[in-house]
């Protein structure tokens, strides 16, 4: 066998922070051969990101490379100096990385960031640069090649913008492509295009792709070979000659990471029990005016909510899913009254919301965020952050009594009651979700707002969440009204499913019907957009083992 | 003899006592424990520290007024302490350390010739029978001096390192601040010693020390860099908070009243607030008997005119942040909570902007000490009576345009100023860096 194109041996690179040394990367060994695609694949922490970083010599100033080597072909990356690594970043290795917003200068023109890269590694300049520039820009199925190249990138889509970035990544024509984490910030229907794209670039050019990613389903769909990464050490490594990728998993982590993933088929078992409703919401419109002119005149609305309606029923879960923008949030919102809507009425058990006092309505229904870090105030002790519903709608409660009810509001959410005295940033993005269910929870509300709860969180952590949820359904026979944009995690969790779209809800239905026999063109496009699919051959292969082995459970091994 | 207390003493005082049980707030808090400590570990902060210490020790002690008999003047305790310094007035210029006058004159001597020659000084090296031998009697003196400060030093640290005896070990950089009292205390017993027998910093017009000048100036920059935030911040954080968190109506009106008062000119506002206060002072003559109470009530109103004209910036710089925190999510889990809008300004809003106000309080009060100067320059700063850094700034104008000129006025109140405005400022540049919150947590 041909030397691989990049090979990373042994590399060890350590953090510094306040005088002690955290080892970040532990010892990884791979290797890339050339034009085939790569996928390292962890949690967030796990150092994949910090591993490619330092192939392209990209280390932030706290990090240090302790020992090893980065072979690109025959040279050793880590002892070229700084003025040759130039030559090879962009020309020989391109990056692409996580937000298209922030990787784009927003104050040039795309044309001019791609022409940058071709005036340095190529020495194109002018006409021929600007032809270059156009060609790549059709290469990454970019409409109207020639108006987009003189645009500023806030004019452009988030998928665009990527596009964009992998256009410049391109120009150098370089022989490896790292992509860290691309579709991340992206909706699931344009991440399935830009994979599409990169996998189709990657044939046409030959081009060996490097894919950091922490999602199995996508790696499984697109990579040739795959390596797990936990902790700074590679913990497994899965070769497509061997078969479907994770097919085969040894390594209990894998097993468990698999185990965690939500999924479609979840939602089978599900039993639709007629309820009595709760909330029931009636053509509510949440929209925006649009002023313009010197007497700012109301031109138009955005309309963010256009006439949704549904009915929540006690006890259960309803999930409004949609891509970013569809107005799921501002609906959830709405619903609290913490954004004002513009028309239609949200009845509780029958009565007319706005009728009902803050505080019944306050004790009636609670909010958890999607960002467990924003969630909570950095200056409160956690035992303060709890208690703050209880002061605020219970103030006859005597403090003694106060306190008990937040320790044992903790352990429900299982978690130490000493945790009372302790600040939010002492916990983890996990258990800062706990802390903000306890926090709705103290309320006793009968309707919890939950949105995209998970999707800031590692898979591993998210299945936890979505447990608990669950577990405090059954035991105090909460409703959620689920905010979510990922489709398996709905399976995991609905009784009952929304999809919306432009702020309007498009189809609502039980989950199992709208996941497994979906109406609406738009349901179906983002189930076949959802990623996972060369996965589930594999899960069913690994299930059916599972089932062989005496109910042997994969996820209760202890790591080595 | 009777306690007299001005108007900026109280405040002085009142923002003393709010300092001292700030700093036992925080050392409660976790939250604001941790970034003091950054800062209690920065070595060039905790030498800036201890000048700071020095420099308000000095002023506080200055805050501390009689009135000597029922109708006398009213002086400090420094000025009890600095009684040597205050009462050996020369006749006029004399150059530091000088043993004559700066200026020729004609002196008549004992057999009836008058010659036109610089006398000997009243009391600067009055002792000296041969005024050739006071470098070597400088020395002495300011040896002697340094002797018995660094003995003081030496009783002090072993005092401190008794009581610490035992303790775990703190994160105070100990040696450092040790070395710096030590430079401190030395330098100050040698100057002490010096300026009994000569003028260190010479003496001005009509002959008083500069050294005493420039000591007596501290206090005035002190409670004008720490009076004018008190009446700043009210506004600052007050009215910043409310036009961010209510926007709409509330907004608008705050908006409108900063930008009207941000485009008049500081220096017009101040000086209409110092002549009101001088045509006041003119027709109530007899509320006001003394001179320190005039010219401490000048300083009063100084500092609340500069108060007044100086908060937009902060007030700017809240409402932005306000804006942003108001539409994080734990503010609107406080309103999903049924929290009142009081409560959530009070618990939610303004300790997340306390990092802010801190910075700009410390970084404005160099800031303000020098305006001071600024002030005093154009004639509408503190009392011509009351001693400034500006005002000797003011009087260095003349003397630079004088032939030979007299420079050491400017010098001492140069070398004061400095030095206090760079520890202000080298301290809040650590305090700023440990508050940052964009800066990495470690």
């Amino acid at each position: 066998m041909s030397t691989p194109l990049l090979q990373i041996r042994n590399l060890a690179i350590q953090f510094q922070q306040a005088g002690t040394a955290t080892t970040v990367v532990d010892g990884v060994d791979l290797a890339i051969e050339r034009g085939e695609t790569f996928a390292l694949v962890g949690e967030s922490g796990s150092g994949k990101s910090v591993t490619a970083l330092a192939a392209m010599r990209l280390l932030p100033g706290t990090a240090r490379i302790v020992s090893g080597q980065v072979r690109l072909r025959d040279e050793d990356l880590l002892r070229q100096p700084e003025w040759k690594m130039n030559e090879v970043r962009g020309r020989r290795i391109a990056m692409i990385f996580q937000d298209p917003q922030t990787s784009l200068n927003p104050v040039q023109t795309i044309g001019r960031q791609i022409q940058e890269v071709l005036g340095r590694h190529l020495g194109l300049r002018g006409r021929q640069a600007r032809g270059r520039c156009l060609e790549l820009l059709k290469q990454v199925d970019i409409p109207e090649a020639e108006r987009r190249i003189d645009q500023y990138p806030h004019q452009l889509s988030g998928g665009q913008r990527q596009r964009v970035m992998i256009a410049i990544a391109l120009a150098g024509e370089p022989e490896l492509l790292i992509a860290d984490e691309p579709t991340t910030a992206l909706d699931v229907t344009i991440q399935a295009q830009i994979m599409a794209l990169l996998k189709d670039l990657q044939r046409r050019h030959h081009m060996t792709l490097w894919l950091i990613s922490h999602d199995l389903g996508l790696v499984a769909d697109i990579a040739d070979k795959a390596a797990v990464m936990r902790k700074g050490k590679i913990v497994e490594t899965f070769d497509g000659a061997d078969g479907p990728l994770f097919a085969n998993p040894r390594h209990p982590y894998t097993l468990e990471l698999l185990a965690a993933l939500p999924r479609l088929e979840h939602c089978v078992g599900k039993k639709a029990e007629p309820a009595p409703p709760l909330l029931e919401v009636r053509d509510l419109k949440v929209w925006y005016p649009i002023r313009k002119g010197v007497l700012k005149r109301v031109k138009g609305h955005v309309k963010a909510v256009d006439g949704a309606s549904f009915t929540l029923e006690t006890g259960r879960t309803l999930a409004l899913v949609g891509e970013s923008g569809c107005g799921k949030t501002t609906l959830g919102k709405a619903i609290l009254r913490l954004i004002p809507a513009t028309s239609g009425k949200v009845l509780w058990r029958g009565r007319d919301i706005d009728t009902l006092s803050l505080k019944t309505r306050c004790r009636a229904m609670q909010i958890v965020f999607q960002d467990p870090f924003s969630a909570m105030n950095p200056r409160m002790l956690v035992g303060d952050i709890l208690a703050e519903g209880l002061v605020s709608l219970y103030p006859a409660i005597p403090a003694g009594e106060r306190r008990q009810r937040v320790e044992r509001l903790l352990e429900e959410v299982g978690l130490p009651p000493s945790s009372r005295l302790r600040y939010p940033h002492e916990f983890s993005g996990g258990q800062r979700q706990r802390l903000c269910i306890a926090r709705a929870l103290a309320v006793e509300p009968r309707l919890i707002v939950c949105d995209e709860p998970t999707s800031a969180l590692d898979v591993s952590v998210q299945k936890q969440i979505i447990e608990l949820l669950q577990r405090l359904q059954r035991q105090k026979h909460i409703s959620y009204l689920f905010i979510t944009h990922d489709l398996a995690v709905v399976a995991e969790i609905a009784d009952q499913v929304a999809v919306m779209h432009q702020g309007k809800i498009l189809e609502l239905g039980e989950t199992r019907q709208v996941l497994h026999t979906p109406r609406h063109p738009y349901t179906q496009k983002l189930l076949s957009a959802l990623p996972g699919k060369a996965l589930e051959s594999s899960l069913t292969l690994l299930r059916n083992k599972s089932l062989n082995s005496s109910g042997d459970n994969a996820g209760a091994h202890k790591y080595p | 003899m009777n306690l007299v207390i001005l108007w900026t003493d109280a405040l002085l005082f009142a923002l003393m006592l709010c300092l001292a049980s700030l700093v036992w707030a925080s050392y409660r808090l976790e939250h604001l424990r941790r970034p003091w400590r950054r800062v209690i570990r920065s070595r060039p902060a905790m030498v800036a520290a201890v000048i700071l210490l020095a420099f308000s020790a000095t002023g506080l002690v200055d805050s501390i007024h009689f009135r000597q008999g029922n109708n006398g003047e009213v002086s400090s305790l420094l000025d009890r302490w600095l009684t040597p310094f205050r009462t050996r007035v020369e006749k006029t210029y004399s150059a530091p350390l000088a043993t004559h006058l700066y200026s020729r004159q004609f002196l008549q001597l004992p057999d009836g010739r008058t010659v036109w020659t610089r006398p000997r000084l009243k009391f600067a090296g009055a002792h000296l029978d041969d005024p050739q031998d006071k470098w070597s009697d400088i020395a002495r003196i300011a040896l002697t001096g340094a002797g018995k400060g660094l003995a003081v030093w030496l009783g002090l640290f072993v005092f401190v390192a008794m009581a610490r005896k035992g303790r775990p070990p703190e994160t105070l950089p100990w040696i450092t601040v040790a070395l710096t009292a030590a430079v401190l205390i030395t330098g100050t017993c040698a100057l002490y010693a010096l300026n009994l027998e000569y003028h260190v910093f010479g003496t001005d017009k009509v002959g008083e020390d500069v050294l005493y000048q420039s000591i007596k100036s501290i206090r005035t920059g002190l409670v004008l860099g720490t009076l004018t935030t008190l009446v700043m911040l009210p506004f600052a954080i007050g009215l910043g908070v409310l036009a961010g968190y209510f926007r709409g109506w509330v907004d608008d009106l705050i908006q409108y009243l900063y930008t009207t008062l941000n485009s008049i000119p500081g220096v017009l506002l101040i000086a209409a607030a110092i002549l009101m206060i001088q045509v006041y002072m003119a027709t109530h003559a007899d509320r006001f008997t003394s001179l320190a109470v005039r010219a401490d009530l000048r300083l009063f109103f100084l500092c609340l005119i500069l108060g007044i004209t100086s908060w937009t910036g902060l007030c700017r710089l809240l409402r932005a942040e306000t804006l942003k925190l108001r539409e994080m999510e734990y503010v609107q889990a406080a309103r999903a909570l049924g929290v009142g809008h009081f409560r959530i300004l009070l618990r939610h809003i303004v300790p997340n902007l306390f990092h802010i106000v801190l910075i700009s309080v410390v970084l404005d009060f160099s800031g303000l000490v020098l305006a001071e100067a600024v002030l005093s320059y154009v004639n509408i700063g503190v009392d011509p009576t009351t001693y400034s850094w500006g005002n000797m700034i003011n009087s260095a104008r003349l003397e630079l345009a004088r032939d030979p000129i007299v420079w050491w006025t400017l010098a001492a109140a140069f070398l004061f100023m400095f030095t206090f405005v760079l520890a202000a400022n080298l301290f809040s540049d650590a305090v700023r860096d440990a508050f940052d919150p964009r800066r990495v947590e470690d």
